[in-house]
């Protein structure tokens, strides 16, 4: 079939669309059609981790494998440092500006490293927003308790709390620091209802809350002059004599030389892991989306939480085939749009959680009510023309300039037409346990962001990860800037790595690759 | 469908499969590569190692700023590498990090941002109109207005002209003034947020409420409950 025939069906039925509401699945439906669909219940992609803090754990394999991994550092690596720190962040995303930005702001010397530029990140791509609570009819309470029903109750509580709580006092930060969320005809914060909130608690600067929030982050970190390490990728951690952690090896990516740096403690900020492309899913992740972090905080001894759970987006592009994997922002199911099947139909309530509504997309396609398009991939419609139709036009250019210009560039014109979507390797959901200051089960090593674990449950709610990032940052940054005041540099030693590589040979493990992987493999090799 | 991503390569099968291959030249040298495939891809599938140039791989991050030009075209173009297609006929290079000079500032301890623009960033009002700037952005930004409205010190205009802008940096190259336009974007922004923008009334009432234990009660009551009511509390909250 033509592509025009295939979207007169998403236009033919959009009247009849209007009229219908779909009701939200009950906790029981919920539950059959997630471990019916979800790729989490895909029992084939898992296997048990065969050494280490979590032996015995399932996770996906592509995972397993990684953590399992050799370190390209040698046993016998000089370990005279290149550099010196109180605190050495590593990664320049969202929660790594943020911990640099509160460590230094209190007096600690920071190093904030990064395998690629200061600020390529995820961070920078999130398009849907914020949940904080400010707004008058919503409470901390209730946006505790949306998140724990998002997460399937699996959500740490303790960590749950201190977000919600610190989300007020992150907006005036950030606002401090010349952030532009948008706002209310009478000043206040305007939110915006996301999926799986019982409030509308969104605060967005249009589609570019991510850009926007790391334009101003980045600037604000070469203003205060912090140490940068570019183009430096994290390949191993160092530690004392009694396992606490006391700085990083890093590899040069133009000169392959490794860097030694010593330092009181380290904030890992290195983001998620969707360029391992779990279970062959596309990604919307940056390129350097690797899982450096868990590698790295796995060897020297840090126990991970819920690697069994990863959040497929259910919004991925489908074609034109170069915006296969990227985010279409959930933005457009806020504000109302519908996802329709082949067959013109609605199948779920869009605002369901994320698990929920690509769970539906996979079942859609799966059972044959998909949509075939003439390069092979199938998806779903998300009708953008309705938004027009409802709001009224120019809707799509005022509320989604950065989603009209990513189909524009390829021809497409989403004011017109509707586009087509399957879910995308997201989001991962657990990762490093910490406490409420960030700090790992190793001492003086923290992890902020999506790195860590336990916070989100099994399922992210849409808008907690900007939250995430900005709190755990701050947190993890004030409390090493206190910390390093009253100690001094630790030894520099690769013990827990002689100690992982006996252990990797007790256990046998064959066919070790290299981690962590830093970048994807994607160059053809001859 | 999930199975079809080839995570070892660059570019997927379906891509892969299309007959239609299209010649292309990266960097001065001749390549052939499948028709529409990314700039980005078509440097994998080429075989070059990328450790610099690619970022978000979204359209977001400006790191893959890129200069092409289409076949018998003399226009050099500027495109970000991982949002624009191949075609037959282009030839193309991924721009290099340019040395442009940041100003550092404080913003709380500025006098007068307005004023404190041409002494951080001198050469801003020296624009001679030649719009260079905006015809190199490939966010279609209207940059050399920007800069004009930031000179006038109508600084909430350059945070609207400038929301879109993913900081790639492709305006700096080709100003015969020597201006950051980007730059001066992000500063002029911020100012008018840290300095002119009220803050907003609701928000720091808020923060008293949960500073002064407003919510005790509440936490008291759902930090007691098992996971069983828990669960039957969250599914009765209603919007």
């Amino acid at each position: 079939m033509e592509i025009q025939a295939l979207h007169d069906v998403v236009h033919n039925s959009r009247d009849a669309r209007r009229q219908q509401t779909l009701p939200k699945l009950s906790p029981a439906e919920r539950d059959t059609l997630i471990k019916k669909f979800h790729p989490d219940h895909r029992e084939a992609a898992y296997r048990p981790v065969a050494f280490g803090p979590n032996e015995g754990d399932m996770t996906v394999r592509e995972l397993a494998s990684v953590l399992e991994g050799d370190s390209v550092v040698p046993d016998d690596l000089s370990l005279t440092p290149h550099y010196e720190a109180d605190v050495l962040v590593v990664g320049g995303g969202g929660a790594g500006c943020a911990a640099a930005l509160h460590a230094h702001g209190q007096g600690a010397k920071v190093l904030l490293a990064t395998k690629l530029r200061l600020g390529d990140s995820n961070s920078v791509m999130a398009q849907g927003g914020m949940q904080i609570a400010v707004a008058p009819n919503d409470s901390p309470v209730q946006h505790f308790l949306d998140t724990l029903k998002g997460g399937h109750m699996k959500n740490d509580h303790e960590l749950l709390k201190t977000m919600v709580e610190e989300g007020p006092s992150i907006a005036k930060w950030l606002l401090e620091l010349g952030v532009l969320f948008d706002r209310d005809d009478d000043g206040n914060l305007h939110v915006k209802k996301g999926g799986g909130s019982t409030k509308a608690r969104l605060l967005t600067c249009s589609d570019y809350t991510g850009l926007e929030i790391m334009r101003v982050l980045k600037d604000e970190v070469l203003n205060r002059k912090i140490q940068l390490l570019e183009f430096a990728a994290a390949v191993e951690l160092l530690s004392d004599e009694q396992g606490a952690c006391t700085g990083a090896v890093f590899q040069d990516l133009d000169n392959k030389r490794f860097l030694v740096v010593a330092a009181k403690t380290v904030i890992l900020a290195t983001g998620g892991i969707g360029r391992l492309h779990i279970q062959g899913f596309p990604t919307s992740n940056h390129y350097g989306a690797t899982g450096d972090g868990l590698v790295l905080a796995y060897r020297i001894g840090a126990p991970l939480v819920q690697i069994d759970t990863f959040q497929y987006h259910p919004s991925g592009g489908v074609y034109p085939e170069q915006l296969v994997g990227q985010l279409v922002t959930e933005g457009i199911r806020s504000e109302g749009g519908h996802l329709v099947n082949g067959r013109g139909e609605r199948f779920v309530n869009e605002l369901d959680t994320r698990d929920v509504v690509s769970s539906s997309i996979i079942r859609e396609c799966e059972e044959g009510r998909g949509v075939r398009m003439p390069t092979g991939r199938v998806g779903v419609w998300l009708d953008t023309p309705l938004l027009e139709a409802e709001h009224g036009e120019g809707t799509l250019d005022k509320h989604f300039p950065a989603m009209v210009r990513q189909y524009a560039r390829y021809g497409v014109d989403i004011r017109k037409d509707p586009v087509l979507i399957y879910p995308t390797l997201h989001y991962q959901n657990g990762g490093v346990k910490i406490d409420v200051n960030g700090e790992t089960s190793v001492k003086n090593l923290f992890v902020a962001g999506e790195t860590s674990g336990g916070l989100h449950g099994r399922n992210r709610l849409m808008g907690n990860s900007l939250l995430d990032l900005m709190v755990f940052g701050k947190r993890s940054g004030l409390t090493v800037a206190e910390r390093v005041q009253t100690m001094s540099h630790g030894s520099l030693t690769l013990n827990h790595l002689q100690r992982f590589r006996a252990e990797a040979k007790k256990h046998r493990v064959t066919n070790q690759v290299t981690s962590p992987v830093v970048l994807p493999a994607y160059a053809e090799q001859p | 469908m999930t199975g079809s991503f080839d995570t070892e390569k660059a570019v997927s099968r379906e891509e892969a499969l299309q007959p239609q291959m299209v010649t292309v030249e990266i960097a001065g040298k001749s390549f052939r590569v499948p028709a529409g495939i990314t700039l980005m891809k078509a440097l994998w599938y080429t075989g070059h190692e990328v450790t610099r140039g690619a970022g978000c791989l979204g359209g977001f991050c400006g790191a893959c700023a890129t200069y092409y030009r289409t076949k018998d075209d003399p226009k050099v173009k500027t495109c970000l590498g991982c949002s624009h297609a191949v075609e037959d006929g282009m030839s193309f290079s991924f721009a290099p990090a340019f040395p442009a000079r940041k100003a550092t500032y404080d913003l709380n301890e500025l006098e007068n941002p307005k004023q404190d623009l041409f002494k951080l960033y001198p050469e801003a009002p020296l624009c001679r109109n030649c719009n260079a700037c905006t015809e190199a952005c490939p966010q279609q930004i209207d940059v050399r207005e920007g800069v004009w409205k930031a000179v006038f010190g109508d600084f909430k205009a350059v945070s609207e002209t400038f929301m879109d802008c993913v900081m790639c940096g492709m305006c700096v190259p080709v100003c015969i003034a020597d201006i950051a336009p980007n730059l001066v974007g992000v500063y002029a922004s911020r100012a008018y947020g840290v300095r002119e923008m009220e803050k907003p009334p609701g928000l720091s009432d808020r923060i008293q409420a949960i500073a002064d234990g407003e919510y005790a009660d509440d936490w008291e009551r759902i930090l007691k409950m098992s996971d069983d009511e828990l669960q039957q509390t969250s599914a009765t909250i209603k919007s």
